[in-house]
């Protein structure tokens, strides 16, 4: 199965639409990818779109914990969207849903942060 | 009927997909809801991955062993590891708790598993490996049998 990670930038928002199984086996290799295209490109928000993403667990939280603590120093916003039941309760359980905005797709999540799709 | 599998598999992190279907696999013969499935995918992934991160270290040549029982109202399932063990458990299940707080852990493993299934009995002590007995009643069992 494994994990695809598709990376866009839209303004001042890096978009990040992951399919797959998000696990501690693919957590690194995400992690790298995603750092990597935030620190080359000249953006402040994120948007995690979770969409096509069919499991993850903890060690996913993981990774969306350490690039909110980054996108919190360059001054912006994580905002996730397209979260599928069984994620949204990992999210609730962790507490994360406090630090990072839930919405419901992609577009409407650009929209919050005041670019247009 | 007692229907039981078990499985051993190498401490790498490719096992972590190998573990959660296969037990998955094992278990959609008691036909259990898509929640019930997800939730115990979800507790072998967590329970795999913190044998390989935290028993052993990330030592790929070590041993994860799984065994899963349905029984008469649910499942039975242990994963045990030969590793470090844990030498203070009430603190390892704490939520956000991390022995590994530079590798970008959540520190939520325990908490999901504890969440998500009935019962869970942590047995571990220093470099006596760790063992983690857990239960969980599923709908459809709750039920009368076909």
């Amino acid at each position: 199965m494994g994990l695809q990670a598709n990376f866009a930038v839209k303004e001042e928002v890096l978009i990040v639409r992951l399919s797959g199984e998000l696990d501690h086996h693919e957590a690194e290799g995400l992690r790298d990818q995603w750092k990597d295209t935030m620190y080359t490109n000249p953006v402040k928000h994120v948007i995690l779109n979770l969409e096509d993403v069919s499991f993850m667990d903890s060690s996913g939280l993981g990774v969306v914990l350490g690039r909110y603590k980054e996108v919190l120093q360059l001054g912006g916003e994580m905002v996730v969207c397209s979260v599928s039941p069984p994620i949204k309760r990992l999210f609730e359980m962790s507490g994360l849903f406090k630090i990072v905005r839930l919405e419901e797709n992609e577009s409407f999540a650009l929209m919050t942060l005041g670019v247009a799709s | 009927m007692r229907n039981e599998m078990s499985l051993e598999f190498s401490s790498i992190s490719e096992n972590e997909a190998f573990a959660r279907v296969t037990v998955g696999s094992f278990i959609t013969q008691i036909d259990p809801t898509m929640d019930e499935l997800t939730e115990i995918k979800t507790v072998v992934s967590e329970a795999v991955t913190n044998s390989i991160i935290h028993g052993y270290n990330n030592d790929p040549n070590q041993k994860i062993f799984i065994s899963c029982t349905i029984t008469e109202d649910g499942i039975e399932l242990t994963i045990k590891d030969d590793g470090i063990g844990i030498g203070d458990v009430e603190e390892a299940r704490q939520p956000l708790y991390t022995s590994k707080p530079d590798m970008e852990r959540s520190g939520m493993g325990f908490t999901i598993i504890e969440n998500f299934m009935d019962s869970v009995e942590v047995i571990s002590l220093p470099d006596k490996g760790t063992t983690v007995h857990m239960t969980k009643q599923l709908a459809k069992t709750k039920s009368v049998c076909k």
